[in-house]
C-alpha cells in the first residue's frame, strides 16, 4: 500500500496549520493559530493545556474528522488537503484508531461485535481469522470473560479497554486518544495508560493523548504543551522512554 | 453479514418501541391497500358479471336507414328542406353468413351468434302480452348468454314449433312446460300467427327481461318476423372484457355495420365503476403517504438519536454513501416486514368480511379477488414507500458532520 518514500516520512506533519470557525460569520474565531507539528512512528506523545487550548480541535485535525483551515497537513507523506473525502474516509479508517473520553462503544453491539466493526467498515464482513483476532484483543485488555456483553453491562473502565481493542483492532499507525482516563477513577485510570503504554512498545504503534492528568504526562516520551491555540512547550521526556 | 445489513438490523432491534410503531403503521396501510383493492375489484367483477350475464359483449346490426334530403339547404335560407327521419323496419345484416365465418374464426372473440329478434305478441286464453322474440341457434347462443344454466324447467330446446319463456312470463299467461300458446308477429305489414310448446323456462335474473323474453328457433323466427334467409343482429362474446370496446370499432370501420360494445350500451355503469376506481386509487394514494410519513418521522427521530453512534462509524471509516445506506435499508426491512405483516392481516380481513357479508339466502355476497400479483404489487409498493421515507432521515445521517457528532 505504501511505497519507499511514504514509508521513511514522518507519520504527521502539520506546518502552519490554522482552523477557523465561522469563516465569513460575526462570530469568527481562529481557534488554532499556525501550528507546526511532528509526529514520528511509535511515539507516545501528550497533549497538554488548558480548556479551550483548542486540543480537541488539534485532534479532529489530525483525526481528518475536519479539514484545517491553513497550513498544510501530511499524514504518512500525504498532503491531505488533495484527498477526496472518500479517500480521507478509507485512509482515516485503515490508518488511525479514536478512543475518546466518553468511550463511544456503539450500544447496539457487543464488546467483541464492537472490536469487529472498524475491519467491518474496512474489510468486508467478519471472517473466523478476525474474530479471533477480536477476541483476542479484548483477551490482552482483560475482558476474556466479558467478550460478549453489551456496553451498558460495562463499567466505565471495562468500556474504554473494549473502545482501546477497538482502535486497535486494524493495528493503526496512530491512535489519537481525546481524554481517555478524564471519566475514570485514578486506579481505572491507570490502568487503561499502562494498557495503551504497553501496546504502544509491543505493536510499535504511536499515540497522541490528551490528558489534564500531569501524573500521566509524565509517564509520555514526549509531552507537548497547547495553550490558546499555540504551541507553548514542546519536550521529550527522557525519563519514560523504554530503556 | 455486511456491515450496512449489520448497522441497520441492529438499530431497528435497538429502537424496538419505535420500530414496532412503524411496522404496524406500515402493516395497517399494506393490509387497507389490498382489502380495499380486493373488494372493490370482487364488487366490479361481480357487478360486471351480473350485468354482462344477460348481455352480449357486442352486437352487430345494420346500418340504421338514412334520409337524405333531395336538395341542400341554400345559402340564402330560402330553402329550408324538413327531412323527416325514416322508420327503422326491420333488416337483415348484409351478407351475414360469410360474416359470421369471419367472426368464427377471430381468436378474440369467444362466442358469436347470429339472430333474428323483433316484437310480437304472446297470447294464451284471454291474456296478450307483448313480448320480444329471439330466433336463436341454441349452441351459440349458449356462449352468449347461457340460457342452459338459467333454466329454471326444461331443456333449452327449440326445435320448428317450440320455444323456451321467461319466468314471469310463464306466470303471466299460466304456462308450464309442455303447454302450448300462440305467438303473433306483424312484421312486414302481414300478421303471422303460431302455435307453440313451451320446452323451458328460464330465470335471466332480470325481472323485465322474464316478462318479455321468447326464444325460438332461428329459421322459425326469420319466418315470422319476415326476414327469409336474414339476421338481425350478431352477438359476440369477447375474451378480454374491456377489448370490448376496441374490437367493436375495429369491425364498425371495416364492415360499415353498426357495431355496439357493452362498454358503449353501459356507459353509465362504467362512468360508476371507472368513479369507483377513482375513489379506491385515492384511498390508496393517502394511505401510502401517511405510512411515508410515519415511518419518516421515526426515522428523522432516530438519526438524531443516532447522531454520536453515527460520528463513531464515520470516524471508523464509513463512509456518508453507507451510513445513507444503513437508513434506507432500514426503511426498507420495515416495509418489507410490514407489508408481510399487512398481508396476513389483510387475508384475515378477507376472511372474516366474506364470512359476515352474505346475500339473504346465506350465500356468499361476492367473490373477493385477491389475487398473487396484488400481494407481490402491494409489497414491491411498500418497498418503494419504505425506500422513499427513508430518503430524507438517510440524507440528513449522511450528512452529518462527524467531529460534532461525537462531541455531544
Amino acid at each position: 500500500m505504501r511505497n519507499e518514500a511514504t514509508a521513511a516520512a514522518p507519520l504527521v506533519e502539520l506546518a502552519g496549520v490554522t482552523k477557523r470557525y465561522g469563516t465569513g460569520t460575526e462570530v469568527e474565531t481562529e481557534v488554532l493559530h499556525g501550528i507546526d507539528l511532528v509526529l514520528r512512528r511509535g511515539e507516545f506523545t501528550a497533549l497538554i493545556g488548558p480548556s479551550g487550548s483548542g486540543k480537541s480541535t488539534l485532534l479532529n485535525l489530525i483525526g481528518l474528522l475536519e479539514p484545517p483551515s491553513g497550513g498544510s497537513y501530511r499524514l504518512l507523506g500525504r498532503e491531505t488537503a488533495k484527498l477526496s473525502e472518500a479517500e480521507l474516509t478509507r485512509l482515516r479508517g485503515r490508518t488511525i484508531g479514536f478512543v475518546f473520553q466518553f468511550h463511544h462503544l456503539l450500544p447496539a453491539f457487543t464488546a467483541t461485535e464492537n472490536v469487529l466493526m472498524p475491519g467491518l467498515v474496512a474489510l468486508g464482513p467478519a471472517t473466523p481469522e478476525r474474530r479471533d483476532a477480536a477476541r483476542g484483543l479484548l483477551a490482552a485488555v482483560g475482558l476474556g470473560d466479558r467478550l460478549d456483553y453489551p456496553p451498558r453491562k460495562l463499567s466505565g473502565g471495562q468500556q474504554q479497554r473494549v473502545a482501546i481493542a477497538r482502535a486497535l483492532a486494524l493495528s493503526p499507525e496512530l491512535v489519537l486518544a481525546d481524554e481517555p482516563t478524564g471519566n475514570l477513577d485514578t486506579h481505572s485510570a491507570d490502568d487503561i495508560f499502562a494498557l495503551m503504554r504497553a501496546f504502544n512498545r509491543e505493536r510499535g504503534t504511536a499515540f497522541l493523548v490528551v490528558t489534564h492528568d500531569p501524573r500521566l504526562a509524565a509517564r509520555c516520551d514526549r509531552v507537548v504543551e497547547l495553550v490558546d491555540g499555540r504551541i507553548a512547550a514542546d519536550r521529550p521526556n527522557d525519563a519514560a522512554r523504554p530503556r | 453479514m455486511p456491515f450496512e445489513w449489520l448497522v441497520a438490523v441492529r438499530f431497528l432491534r435497538e429502537g424496538r418501541f419505535q420500530s414496532l410503531l412503524i411496522i404496524g403503521g406500515a402493516a395497517i396501510g399494506v393490509a387497507v391497500v389490498i382489502f380495499i383493492t380486493a373488494l372493490v375489484n370482487g364488487l366490479q367483477a361481480n357487478t360486471i358479471r351480473r350485468v354482462l350475464g344477460t348481455q352480449a359483449h357486442i352486437v352487430v346490426r345494420p346500418t340504421e336507414e338514412v334520409a337524405r334530403p333531395q336538395r341542400e339547404a341554400e345559402p340564402g335560407g330560402l330553402v329550408m328542406p324538413r327531412v323527416e327521419a325514416r322508420a327503422q323496419r326491420l333488416r337483415s345484416i348484409d351478407q351475414w353468413q360469410p360474416l359470421v365465418a369471419e367472426l368464427d374464426a377471430m381468436p378474440a372473440l369467444t362466442g358469436v351468434s347470429p339472430m333474428v329478434s323483433g316484437p310480437g305478441f304472446a297470447i294464451r286464453g284471454d291474456a296478450t302480452k307483448a313480448i320480444a322474440v329471439f330466433g336463436v341457434d341454441p349452441p351459440r347462443y349458449d356462449r352468449i348468454v347461457s340460457l342452459s344454466e338459467r333454466l329454471v324447467q326444461g331443456a333449452f330446446r327449440v326445435q320448428a314449433s317450440e320455444a323456451v319463456i321467461g319466468k314471469e312470463l310463464a306466470q303471466d299467461l299460466g304456462l308450464a312446460i309442455g303447454d302450448r300458446f300462440r305467438l303473433v308477429t306483424a312484421e312486414g305489414g302481414t300478421t303471422v300467427a303460431e302455435t307453440f310448446t313451451v320446452t323451458g323456462i328460464v330465470d335471466l335474473g332480470v325481472r323485465d327481461l322474464n316478462r318479455r323474453s321468447v326464444y325460438i328457433a332461428f329459421r322459425t323466427a326469420q319466418a315470422m318476423l319476415a326476414l327469409p334467409g336474414g339476421a338481425s343482429q350478431i352477438d359476440l362474446k369477447v375474451a378480454a372484457l374491456f377489448d370490448a370496446e376496441r374490437i367493436a370499432q375495429g369491425l364498425e370501420a371495416r364492415t360499415g355495420l353498426t357495431v355496439e360494445s357493452w362498454m358503449r350500451t353501459n356507459e353509465q355503469l362504467l362512468a360508476a365503476l371507472r368513479a369507483q376506481t377513482i375513489t379506491t386509487s385515492t384511498i390508496r394514494v393517502f394511505v401510502s403517504a401517511i405510512v411515508v410519513l410515519g415511518i419518516a418521522s421515526v426515522l428523522v427521530v432516530s438519526v438524531v438519536q443516532k447522531r454520536r453512534e453515527i460520528g463513531i462509524l464515520r470516524a471508523m471509516g464509513a463512509s456518508r454513501a453507507r451510513i445513507q445506506r444503513v437508513f434506507l435499508l432500514q426503511g426498507a426491512i420495515v416495509a418489507v416486514i410490514g407489508s408481510a405483516v399487512g398481508m396476513a392481516l389483510a387475508l384475515a380481513m378477507t376472511v372474516v368480511f366474506l364470512d359476515v357479508a352474505r346475500n339473504a339466502d346465506g350465500t356468499p355476497l361476492f367473490e373477493l379477488h385477491v389475487s398473487p400479483w396484488l400481494f407481490v404489487g402491494t409489497a414491491l409498493g411498500a418497498i418503494v414507500c419504505g425506500l422513499l421515507a427513508a430518503y430524507a432521515p438517510a440524507q440528513r445521517a449522511a450528512a452529518l458532520d462527524p467531529a460534532q457528532a461525537i462531541r455531544i
